[in-house]
């Protein structure tokens, strides 16, 4: 039974901030098919293409048959919790800090056994739902919960650490004029956020959907136009140690590839808004953030960008807008790694077209924004890191998934 | 008795058992601590260096150097060389692996070392590059180390046969009581059960008198035939039988048995003894509750009756039952591979009857077991030898 966290206190501004640091990370490459299952919020297990049985930890060949064919698979969740013990006086900081950890020994359904971090709630001898999780080193973890939903599950103190729920946390959103920007400042308040700053270019001129931010409990509209270095720096030197999730909902859509579309102009707009922007924004807000990864309850924790999934796979008709965004997307890899030594998580939420104005044309389906926005939420809560939103994105995963010269040519009509 | 067809270890002998006595922290590394354990073996036996022809050397912080690069370093000409990465099993490893070397005339003189250094970090640098499924599966959850590892097997195993904290708790006193007696055990003052009780918690149920104290130190012993031992005149014991095994029971869900148990018919049979002719017995102290398993696996006792055996026996020395003579890792410090040698560094020495102040009277036929490498979720090597000395 876990008690509810409590909204943090003011900070004492003459105390020391606690620096973050970070939980062991050496991990051996076939490991790492746990990092992918984890960023996407995947169980998987390595399954013997040969036999049919499972494996864990991460092998190089079946320990039934010694076949090579150990593929990571979607895996049942399911096991029952054998043993656990609290490391009261662990070695490393990271945990020494946070002690007493409980951790237990399950035995899958499936077959193997698994050392894992525990929820509160789970008990020896029952039944529990295994997860992936990303710790704050960015690396794969294996995580046991309580087979059903107990209360105040999500304040559990090492569930917490896994994820960057919005509860009690404050976020900038960066563009407030969208209506992407609306609804995620929407969805994030009634996640629990404490306070949703909202980034808008030239507040004093009027916007649609303007009523919904102003004069709200926990809104602030804050002046943000993050294409300009110094109107990024100037709010983070007012608001930068007070974000503890960054969302960039910074969009600039316009149609058009390379030879139909005379000049650069446009082009350098894309880039400005877009490329720039991210970078104006992470070189204001991304130390702060860094510094801020083990700040008490309400420290940092995401940073989340939403892109297009056309930063995987060219789509010509949105030809430089696709290349605009494959170099954000390049760019949030860098991020990922810069910001990890705080533990603060990257998410990359990607997504097809929206419905909204710049993707008039394009025929249905079509993102809704409110979508976006809940996606946001719910990866924040679970801990993700790649998030793919919509009938088209998951269609473009999967396809480049299969061959992308396939999706290289089709997506040229 | 199981029949075995393995060939006896007839003309093997074991002798000058040395400790280099322990420190809890040294400047010195794992080399300089191998060499002066060598310099001892040289000078009790009344050899030089270069009748040395063979090595086998086991030791977790040699850094990059292994056997062949100490062959240099100590100015060796060995044509048998062995390293040994076994953790708590090194011993038994090391010394059937030069028991076969010496009866095939492989090599005459084997020196058998263990060493290591435990600078202020070395300890944590261990844990952290164990092995491969620790550092994917095992040390990024809470960083126990072996005692989160072993907390859970204690967990399990006590549940599992209604072991109480004071059933295993005596096991570590009667130790303590007989390290009182080693001049050269880190822990020097008594322990009683109720501070055994009273300690505080590290990885429940796995308290501070269940835990090792890490520190610098090493062991040896030489491996020859008889005929070498009697011309250099040195006491020397016999090798009657020794069992090793590597990732036994793989299917049981959680460790509640060693390798020991696979084995135990063939090393009693092998050695013509029955566990009620050993006259001592060092077991692989890491942690009381391992003890316990062992006194069930090396067939003192059945499974599940470990407790009992405990409540029934005195494992003092001067007891019915004389066990960790020395006072065991757990009171005189684990040197990390050098804890594998130290059970069977002291029952070599209780059978030649130069065990000093811990010394059994009349030991004559000594069990010394060892178990190491906690790989993932349980200990995967274990092994066991018996050893009789020249009045038997």
């Amino acid at each position: 039974m876990i008690e509810p966290i409590k909204p943090p206190p003011r900070k004492n501004p003459l105390l020391r901030t606690r620096l973050p640091a970070s939980p062991p990370r050496p991990r051996s490459r076939i490991s790492h098919g746990f990092t992918r299952a984890a960023a996407e919020g995947r169980f998987m297990l390595q399954c013997c293409a040969a036999c049919g049985s499972f494996a864990y930890p991460a092998r190089e060949a079946c320990p039934s048959c010694l076949s090579a064919g150990l593929a990571f698979v979607d895996a049942p969740r399911r096991g029952t919790l054998l043993a656990e013990t609290t490391a009261r006086v662990p070695s490393d900081v990271y945990f020494r800090e946070r002690a007493p950890w409980r951790i237990g020994l399950v035995k899958m359904d499936c077959g193997p056994t698994i050392v894992t971090h525990l929820h509160a709630d789970c008990a020896e001898g029952a039944a529990v739902r295994m997860s992936l999780q990303l710790d704050k080193s960015g690396q794969a973890v294996a995580f046991a919960h309580p087979e059903g939903e107990t209360p105040n599950m999500a304040d559990d103190k090492q569930w917490r650490e896994m994820t960057a729920d919005p509860k009690f946390r404050r976020v900038l959103v960066t563009n407030g004029r969208s209506v992407i920007g609306q609804e995620v400042v929407a969805a994030l308040k009634a996640a629990g956020a404490k306070t949703v700053f909202v980034g808008v270019a030239e507040p004093w001129r009027p916007f649609a959907g303007e009523k919904l931010l102003r004069g709200q409990d926990g809104i602030e509209i804050v002046t943000l136009d993050a294409a300009d270095e110094k109107s990024a720096a100037d709010l983070a030197a007012d608001i930068g140690g007070k974000v503890d999730i960054l969302v960039n909902t910074t969009e600039y859509v316009r149609p058009g590839g390379l030879l139909d579309r005379r000049g650069t102009s446009t082009a350098r707009d894309e880039i400005d808004q877009a490329y720039l922007g991210f970078i104006n924004l992470a070189q204001a807000f991304g130390p702060a953030m860094r510094m801020r990864g083990a700040d008490g309850i309400s420290n940092s924790a995401a940073w989340v960008n939403i892109l297009s999934i056309y930063a995987l796979a060219n789509w010509p008709a949105f030809g430089a807008y696709s290349a605009s965004q494959a170099a954000c997307l390049s760019l949030s890899h860098c991020l990922r790694a810069e910001l990890r030594p705080g533990g603060v998580r990257v998410m990359n939420l990607f997504t097809g077209p929206v419905d909204t104005e710049w993707f008039q044309t394009v025929p249905p389906p079509k993102v809704a924004p409110r979508a976006i926005a809940q996606a946001i939420v719910s990866g924040l809560r679970g801990g993700l890191e790649e998030m793919y939103v919509g009938d088209v994105a998951e269609e473009i995963r999967q396809r480049l998934a299969a061959n992308p010269k396939a999706l290289e040519r089709e997506l040229d009509r | 008795m199981t029949n075995t067809l393995r060939t006896p270890y007839d003309g093997v002998a074991i002798a000058a058992p040395v400790t280099i006595p322990y420190v809890r922290y040294s400047i010195e590394s794992a080399q300089w601590w191998i060499g002066r354990a060598l310099s001892a073996l040289v000078a009790q036996a009344g050899i030089k260096a270069s009748d040395i022809d063979g090595l086998c050397v086991s030791s977790f912080t040699m850094g990059t150097d292994s056997g062949v690069g100490l062959t240099q370093h100590f100015g060796l000409c060995v044509r048998w060389l062995d390293t040994i990465p076994l953790g708590g099993a090194s011993a038994i490893a090391g010394l059937r692996k030069a028991a076969r070397a010496v009866q095939a005339h492989d090599a005459d003189i084997v020196a058998c070392v263990a060493g290591d250094t435990n600078y202020v970090d070395s300890f944590r640098l261990t844990l952290e590059n164990f092995s491969r499924f620790n550092q994917d599966a095992v040390y990024p959850y809470g960083a126990g180390g072996a005692n989160a590892s072993f907390a859970l097997i204690a967990r399990n195993y006590m549940r599992t046969f209604g072991v109480t904290r004071e059933d295993v708790g005596r096991i570590a006193v009667a130790q303590r009581t007989n390290a009182l007696r080693n001049p050269y055990a880190l822990m020097k003052t008594p322990l009683t059960l109720e501070q055994y009780l009273a300690a505080r918690p590290i990885s429940d149920p796995i308290h501070l008198f269940d835990c090792v104290m890490p520190c610098a130190g090493a062991e040896a012993f030489l491996v020859m035939r008889d005929e070498t031992a009697t011309s250099l005149g040195l006491p020397a014991a016999r090798l009657l039988s020794t069992i090793e095994r590597h990732n036994a029971f793989a299917d049981d869900p959680m460790q509640v048995r060693g390798g020991w148990a696979m084995d135990i018919g063939e090393l009693y049979a092998m050695a013509g003894v029955k566990p009620d002719d050993l006259d001592v017995v060092q077991t692989y102290d890491d942690y009381p509750v391992i003890t316990m398993m062992q006194f069930e696996d090396l067939g003192f006792c059945k499974k599940g009756e470990g407790a009992e055996f405990v409540r029934q026996h005195d494992l003092t020395i001067d007891g019915d039952f004389p066990h960790n003579t020395s006072g065991g890792q757990l009171s005189v410090g684990q040197a990390g591979a050098a804890g594998a040698y130290l059970g069977l560094v002291e029952g070599l020495r209780q059978v030649l009857g130069t065990a000093g102040p811990t010394q059994v009277s009349n030991a004559s036929v000594a069990l010394a077991s060892g178990f190491g490498m906690i790989n993932y979720d349980r200990g995967l090597a274990s092994g066991a030898a018996i050893l009789a000395g020249p009045s038997r």
